[in-house]
């Protein structure tokens, strides 16, 4: 969260005052590496919520990388059978259709590791071979998706200088995963669901003794959390880039596991991490952008993985994971 | 997996084999589902696929080509999943092994062969064992899971390996160190030396190197490793019950450094044998996927040693079919990736075989291998 606001301040100070000419600056706090930060966010913060609901109950979700691929592909497929359709309602259609994937293929896992009992990690593997193979099976190179959601500047609050165009004008997507943040965060901590859904994942013993029926919230949890999952495919898909790439997701399901590790399984922390993995991904962009050819690109595109594993390895004792994680809950005398 | 039980040891084995057998039957019966499902005829991809990967000379070939990376891949993590680490970074430690085999394999001019070509090997295995070290070491001294730093160390190490073969830029950026000065735009290293190039045992058309036996030396030396030395003992336990084994006395820290070390060393080979047998150059496109799959092989082969060569094996088979088989009836080879992914969903869930095939439940060790249960640390 520090980081964030210094980041914030630091962007402020470098777009309002002639400090903007400084190439060096504008790379690090420019308007356009702030979009870019935002624009990277989005589908880490996501996953990271997709994390956070699967682990809140019990269940260790590896497989966010392919959730996210096959909403990804699911949104495509449907933006491209209805591309006739007005560019509105297609798109959201096809929203639609990449969270019902995610959310299937999160049913799969809870099915996988929880009736099947199958090693979490493992069934996590599964899913992302699984969208990784379907999706190169079934991907026609052909089809092309026409149009993708654009910028909703929001009256009056995009006028204001710095936050306004990096926060305020922005296509929908970016809003609602922002938005979710906040549902996640006061879903698990103010409402019975989240209570319910912590107790299972601490103490499902405990949970059940008092009437909770443990097996459903996970099954539930991990479907919601494929959605949220299939969401961020959509927003890569459907409003980042416009088309489908096979393997576009490139690591960020995987990200998003570090970012909510990082962010101790807690929504707002998950964001401030996500936000820090987004800003390096948008330094990297800023960086070949400018032509720094000092250090090769390669090098400076390593920076988001490099970060990534620092910033997992600097947590000894500090990140506490749910307890009963990755173990199957089995009521007494049941076989 | 099999643990010890009153019968005899060739019950055992049979048993053994009952559930991966039946878990490739029916990834085939589920592939041969999504195939009709999408309009396209199984009958004709299996036969394309049979005659591609067993139908003549070059058929045997190609398998037995893509079978050597899925042996040492495929060990490199069963030798993991035995001390109960996930190993999924054998992309990476693949990658790193054919870059530092490259490196040595394209300079040194005038060695001979017999001092050049080990020489390459080892410089490819130690690229692996120390990209497999980095996991460990994290893992036992800040508690950061294999898992992430895996999956992130395979980025990097493609990204590195991209940067030593880059031709440079149009903007003047500097050429990588190992790129091929007459490949003009094209990304890749030198030819590797004649004197470090692993010798036919079957030349052109057949292209099949000594490799094979070098994967099945390791899968050897890695069955004595496990079962028949105090030190493979010590990673068993380590495996079975991490805290009794450090009330046993033995270096739990250590023991999983060396194993992550080793499963490096063992996918680093697999890129070393590819890099100096078959490709005799590095470009980023080659390697990578052989990582992945060998989560799959490792775990078709039920973590054993011999197991990970009949599954090695058997990947090689659907690998080396592939390309026949879409060309013969038009079925994309990407189908091949959906039926492995099948193959690790029945092989990691025995209880879906056995409710499929009405089995009796026959020990509850079969639950599937536990890897670590959760992201923090022990």
């Amino acid at each position: 969260m520090i980081v964030a606001l210094a980041l914030v301040v630091m962007a402020i100070l470098v777009n309002l005052t002639p400090l903007k000419e400084q190439t060096w600056l504008r790379v690090l706090f420019g308007i356009s590496a702030l979009n870019f930060t935002l624009r990277a966010t989005v589908p880490l913060v996501l996953g990271a919520l997709s994390g956070i609901l699967c682990e809140r109950s019990g269940i260790i979700n590896i497989g966010i990388e392919g959730m996210m691929l096959a909403g990804a592909f699911a949104g495509f497929v449907a933006k491209t059978s209805t591309n006739h359709w007005p560019l509105a309602v297609s798109l959201v259609f096809s929203v639609a259709v990449a969270m019902a994937v995610g959310g299937l293929m999160g049913a799969v896992h809870a099915l996988f590791s929880i009736r099947f009992r199958m090693d979490q990690i493992i069934s996590g593997t599964v899913i992302i071979i699984l969208a990784l193979g379907t999706s190169s099976y079934l991907y026609n190179r052909d089809a092309i998706a026409e149009g993708k959601f654009s910028s909703i500047p929001i009256p009056g609050l995009a006028q204001i200088p710095v936050l306004g165009p990096v926060l305020f004008d922005n296509p929908p997507i970016t809003y609602l995963a922002l938005i979710m943040v906040v549902v996640v965060h006061v879903g698990l901590f103010y409402t019975r669901w989240g209570l319910r859904t912590r107790a299972v994942g601490e103490h499902p013993r405990a949970a059940d003794t008092v009437g909770i029926n443990v097996n459903r919230y996970r099954y539930v949890n991990t479907s919601l959390g494929g959605m949220l999952a299939g969401l961020a495919g959509a927003f890569l898909v459907l409003e980042a880039v416009g088309q489908f790439q096979e393997g576009m997701t490139a690591g960020r399901g995987f990200i998003s596991l570090a970012a909510m590790i990082f962010g101790n399984w807690n929504p707002i922390g998950a964001l401030g991490a996500a936000t820090l993995f987004g800003y390096t991904q948008a330094l990297q962009n800023e960086l070949l952008l400018a032509g720094v050819t000092q250090v090769p690109r390669q090098f400076i595109s390593m920076l988001p993985y490099v970060v990534t594993i620092v910033a997992v390895s600097g947590l000894v004792g500090r990140v506490r994971p749910p307890a009963a994680e990755g173990k199957v809950y089995e009521t007494e005398g049941s076989s | 997996m099999a643990t010890a039980t009153s019968t005899t040891g060739i019950r055992r084995t049979l048993r053994a084999l009952l559930i991966p057998s039946l878990a490739l039957l029916s990834a085939l019966l589920a592939g041969a589902v999504v195939m009709l499902l999408s309009g396209d005829d199984p009958m004709a991809a299996y036969s394309g696929l049979f005659q591609g990967a067993f139908g003549d000379g070059k058929g045997w070939a190609r398998t037995i080509r893509k079978t050597v990376p899925f042996v040492l891949t495929g060990l490199s993590v069963a030798l993991a999943f035995k001390v109960s680490l996930f190993n999924i970074g054998a992309s990476g430690q693949f990658v790193m092994g054919s870059v530092f085999a490259v490196a040595v394999g394209i300079n040194f001019e005038g060695l001979p062969i017999f001092i050049h070509l080990p020489l390459a090997l080892i410089a490819g295995i130690i690229g692996g064992l120390l990209w497999g070290a980095i996991p460990g070491i994290l893992k036992v001294y800040t508690g950061a899971h294999e898992v992430i730093v895996t999956i992130m160390l395979n980025y990097v190490a493609s990204l590195f390996g991209g940067w030593t073969v880059y031709a440079g830029g149009t903007q003047g950026q500097t050429p990588g160190p190992l790129w091929d000065r007459t490949a003009g735009a094209i990304s890749e290293t030198p030819d590797v030396l004649l004197s470090a190039q692993i010798p036919w045992l079957f030349g052109p058309p057949y292209r099949v190197h000594y490799g094979i036996f070098l994967a099945l030396a390791a899968a050897i030396l890695v069955w004595w490793l496990i079962f028949k030395t105090p030190l493979g003992f010590e990673m068993r336990t380590v495996g079975h019950n991490m805290r009794a084994a450090r009330y046993a006395g033995i270096r739990v820290n250590f023991t999983i450094i060396l194993t992550m070390a080793l499963a490096g060393a063992l996918a680093g080979l697999a890129g070393a044998i590819e890099t100096l047998g078959l490709n005799h150059k590095f470009a980023p496109e080659f390697g990578g996927a052989v990582g992945f799959d060998g989560i799959t092989v490792a775990l078709l082969g039920q973590t054993h040693p011999i197991g990970v060569l009949l599954a090695a094996f058997m990947f090689g088979a659907l690998d080396g079919g592939a390309a026949t088989m879409q060309f013969v009836s038009g079925v994309p080879a990407d189908i091949i990736q959906i039926i492995q992914a099948l193959v690790l969903a029945f092989v990691a869930a025995p209880l879906i075989i056995r409710m499929l095939f009405r089995l009796r439940q026959q020990t509850d060790q079969d639950a599937g291998s536990a890897v670590s249960t959760s992201w923090g640390g022990t």
